[in-house]
């Protein structure tokens, strides 16, 4: 199970993340919802060490997977990001690799060579971020000639087929329209099963149909947590309920 | 996405506009109408000027060229002798050693340019890699000839000393036909060198450039994937620029061709096609420093002339491919990487 | 899987080794080449070498005062032709032309940026040594404008290009006509810069060599007179390096050395110039 606690994290000494325990379970979907610029994105990045690569970040507090801390220096934040895929609000596939070898990018980076265990596992992959049908005869051709949907979700495989315990995603929706976010959906649905998964959104009805979870972070606070149900329909705290109903954020 | 990429000047401070727009409007008040098509016409001349100076050095090149074009027909191109005194005028010999040396300063310098954009963009520190960026760009405003100088006093006894050592080694490497010959210091090698240091600051402006307009979400891409650093150098960020760097590497080829001072201060000026890297050559620019205040005839200044029209013709054929190519590519990028 | 994760580590970390070193390669040569000029150049720098001038070959002593103020004419009545002929250029491309019509003429400018500096010697020799039947300093002037012409075009309409649009639509929205808005708020507000191109284009220019050989020629006595030949000091630089003479040596150090301030000088103030513009338009 990915958890944190007392989590803190700075940009150069202003401080961005305050102080944030949380926990994600596994066969959940968690949503985390909160104003722009709140630090949704900033926590997300922490949970596979993204923020490794940002000179000037400061992390501190206790992140965990299955009990061990990531952050621990005998920790290659390589391995960590193998276990905890990322998918990003601008889908990105790699303009220079095959539908195919996108794919299968990262089991290509730990080494895997063997074509047919490749292959098996760009099918698995695909088939299980909705896409199989939709590419099958045009493996080799370039992943820019895709919708904007189908790139998506052909970076949900991408981080699939490493077969992570956690798959992070942050605003995977925010640039595709209700058709292509709906079947997305319907896919963190079934993904639920093997995953626990954890997703940004802005879109109030879609941390409400879409999730089990919910964490509402302001300013760069985490308000309140809980059962999604609980949370939309009976908030503890004014903010959130304020937050849920529009009236600010 | 989160992270900013690079940082781009910040200019649209308000405070400007105020200091400037009301002096503009005092200045406006004070002026006539036929000033807009003054300054216009004036302006337009000058741009006309420059585009024309293409157009005239062309022209001025070719008619230099002709008398000797139409006295040994276009094939002196593929003559190796050249013998003034005797008005014979092959270009063969110079067009070998402007080749051979390119190739010498290219080899040295498109890896270790593209390296070193690596290491600045991908590796270092940022005040570390602005320090190193500074230096190169120094070393770019070095003239050739303060280089050859260089390279007459320091560079060719080291690269004499280094031809001594593979001449007595016992492994014979001296028969390999690179490296034949008496070791003289003089020659291709010398010469690679100097070219490899003059094109480096230019390979590596432009690499480093093509390194950082790869999208940061490539690179988060990779990262998230769990690739180590030099997995995501090699696999993504090297094979996303791979057409840039050509580019560059064109463009640095241009520049060497036409170099001149510094190869005409160590090559050794001898008209030779030799494949030995220690052995003394000739090249384009090289004949034409040397000989050209001291031709005998006119058809012999009209070869001259041909000689620099073929690097004219090599240099603007290079640069414009290589420009049209990165015009390309940063039009496709802009429509694909915009965020 | 470790295992092969470990070689693979070891692996990144020699490849990142390794363009460290490339990284040190690159700036070897600099550092070499002034260790070596100012442990050359450093004796020879006295003040014979700015008030006297050349001696017969092979005797000791003299100076290079003909080179020096041939160098500062000679690049001088190049910078008085170049720049306001490239900044015009410049500014006609931003403000007036058409988008096709700037591209076009960006692209002869690139173009013509990459013909090697000997060929634009030779084209001045074409247009003028040949019709007037002698060098001059007037020719090797026009040698080096053409090739400080496209390099002051290019510098000049980045720095054009930085200034923010919103200025420009300020302006017309108050009626201003386009000429003012080009020459009262485009250029002033990019005058740094486009001063810093000036710069950086007679530093270019400064240590020519090749085309002076075929224009200005060289002269071992003093001459101001644009129309007669004139040294220039790396012309002179080039012909005492390869002279067979100690004492030539020396001065040819002494004037490298000269030259290398003057041109690294005008280098680092140009970026400084930059540097203080834009802190004052970031504060
Ligand atoms: N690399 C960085 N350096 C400095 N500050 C940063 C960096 N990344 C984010 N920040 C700052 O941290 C704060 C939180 O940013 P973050 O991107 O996490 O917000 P967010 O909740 O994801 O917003 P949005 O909904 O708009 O995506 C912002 O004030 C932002 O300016
Ligand atoms: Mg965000």
């Amino acid at each position: 199970m990915l958890a944190c606690q007392n989590l803190k994290i700075e940009f150069d000494r202003k401080s961005v993340i305050k102080d944030v325990s949380l926990e994600f379970p596994p066969q959940r979907i968690t949503a985390i919802i909160g104003p722009s610029g709140c630090g949704k994105s900033t926590l997300l990045r922490a949970f596979n060490r993204m923020h490794d690569l940002t000179p000037g970040a400061r992390v501190s507090g206790l992140v965990t997977l299955s009990g061990k801390d990531i952050y621990h220096k005998d920790e290659d934040p390589v391995l960590v990001r193998r276990r905890i895929g990322m998918v990003f609000q601008k889908a990105n596939p790699f303009p220079t690799l095959s539908i195919f070898n996108n794919t299968i990018a990262g089991l290509r980076l730990s080494g895997l060579r063997n074509r047919a265990l490749l292959k098996e596992a760009a099918e698995k992959a695909l088939v299980d971020a909705a896409l199989w049908d939709e590419v099958k005869d045009r493996l080799k051709s370039n992943p820019m000639s895709l919708s904007g949907g189908q790139q998506q979700r052909l970076c949900i495989a991408r981080a699939l087929a490493v077969d992570p315990e956690v798959l992070l995603m942050d605003e995977p929706c925010s640039a595709l329209d209700p058709i292509a976010t709906a079947k997305i959906e319907e896919l963190m649905f079934r993904l639920r099963e093997r995953l626990s998964v954890v997703i940004v959104t802005h879109n109030m009805q879609q941390a409400a149909r879409a999730s089990d979870r919910t964490a509402f972070l302001w300013m760069g606070e985490l308000i309140e947590e809980g059962e999604t149900e609980a949370i939309f329909t009976t908030p503890k705290k004014s903010m959130t309920e304020d937050y849920i109903t529009g009236r600010f954020g | 996405m989160d992270a900013p990429a690079i940082e781009t000047p910040e200019m649209t401070p308000p405070s400007l506009v105020l200091q400037i727009l009301p002096e503009g409007i005092r200045r406006w008040r004070s002026t006539g109408r036929g000033a807009d098509r003054l300054f216009r016409l004036v302006t337009g001349m000058c741009a006309a000027a420059v585009a024309g100076l293409l157009l005239i050095v062309i022209l001025f090149m070719v008619k230099g060229s002709l008398p000797a074009i139409r006295d040994h027909g276009l094939g002196f191109v593929l003559s190796p002798d050249w013998d003034p005194t005797n008005q014979k005028y092959g270009a063969l010999t110079f067009l070998f050693g402007t080749a051979y040396t390119s190739l010498i300063g290219m080899a040295i310098a498109l890896p270790l340019g593209v390296l070193t954009a690596v290491a600045l963009v991908e590796i270092l520190p940022r005040g570390l890699a602005k320090a190193i960026s500074l230096a190169v760009e120094l070393l770019a405003a070095i003239p050739s000839v303060l280089l050859g100088l260089w390279g007459i006093f320091e560079l060719v006894p080291l690269v004499r000393s280094f031809e001594i050592a593979i001449y007595r080694s016992p492994l014979g490497f001296r028969k390999l036909p690179i490296f034949s010959g008496a070791p003289l210091g003089v020659g291709f090698l010398a010469a690679g060198l100097l070219l490899a240091i003059m094109a480096l600051p230019f390979i590596l402006s432009v690499s480093r450039e093509v390194l950082l307009q790869v999208p940061t979400a490539q690179r988060e891409a990779a990262y998230a994937l769990g690739a180590t650093r030099w997995q995501a150098i090699r696999k993504f960020i090297l094979p996303y620029s791979w057409k840039g760097i050509f580019g560059a590497g064109l463009l640095g080829l241009a520049r060497v061709l036409g170099e001149t001072m510094a190869v005409t201060m160590v090559i050794g000026n001898t008209p030779q096609i030799k494949a030995s890297l220690f052995a003394s050559g000739y090249t384009l620019a090289s004949v034409i420093a040397n000989e050209f205040t001291e031709a005998p005839s006119d058809l012999a200044i009209s070869a001259l002339i041909s000689l620099g029209l073929i690097l004219l013709v090599l240099t603007v054929l290079l640069n414009a491919a290589a420009r049209l190519m990165l015009i390309y590519l940063n039009r496709r990028m802009g429509t694909q990487g915009a965020k | 899987m470790s295992r092969s994760h470990q070689l693979r580590k070891l692996h990144g970390r020699t490849m990142e080794a390794l363009c460290l070193l490339a990284a040190l390669a690159a700036v070897a040569p600099l550092f070499a080449f002034l260790w070596h000029l100012v442990s050359m150049g450093a004796g020879a720098l006295n003040p014979a070498l700015f008030t006297q001038l050349p001696l017969p070959p092979g005797e000791v002593g003299g100076g290079l005062k003909n080179a020096i103020l041939g160098t500062l004419l000679v690049v001088g009545t190049a910078t008085v032709v170049g720049i306001p002929v490239g900044v015009g250029a410049a500014v006609y491309m931003t403000e007036f032309a058409r988008p096709r019509m700037a591209a076009t003429l960006r692209f002869a400018c690139d173009v013509l940026s990459g013909v090697p500096s000997i060929v634009m010697g030779l084209l001045a020799f074409q247009v003028m040594v040949r019709p007037m039947h002698h060098f001059s300093a007037l020719s090797g002037a026009l040698a080096l404008a053409f090739i400080m012409l496209p390099v002051v075009v290019i510098t000049t309409q980045e720095m054009l290009h930085l200034v923010p649009h919103s200025l420009r639509e300020a302006g017309h929205a108050l009626g201003i006509p386009a000429w003012r808005i080009a020459s009262s708020i485009s250029m002033r507000a990019a005058a740094p810069g486009i001063l810093t191109g000036a710069i950086l284009s007679v530093s270019r220019i400064a240590g020519e060599t090749a085309p002076m050989l075929f224009t200005a020629f060289g002269n071992p006595f003093l001459s101001l007179d644009p129309k007669a030949p004139i040294a220039t000091l790396p012309h002179t630089i080039f012909t005492y390096a390869i002279s067979p003479y100690d004492d030539w040596h020396r001065l040819a150090w002494g004037g490298a050395l000269i030259l290398v301030l003057g041109i690294l000088g005008a280098t680092l103030l140009s970026r400084f110039i930059l540097w203080w513009h834009q802190r004052g338009l970031n504060a």
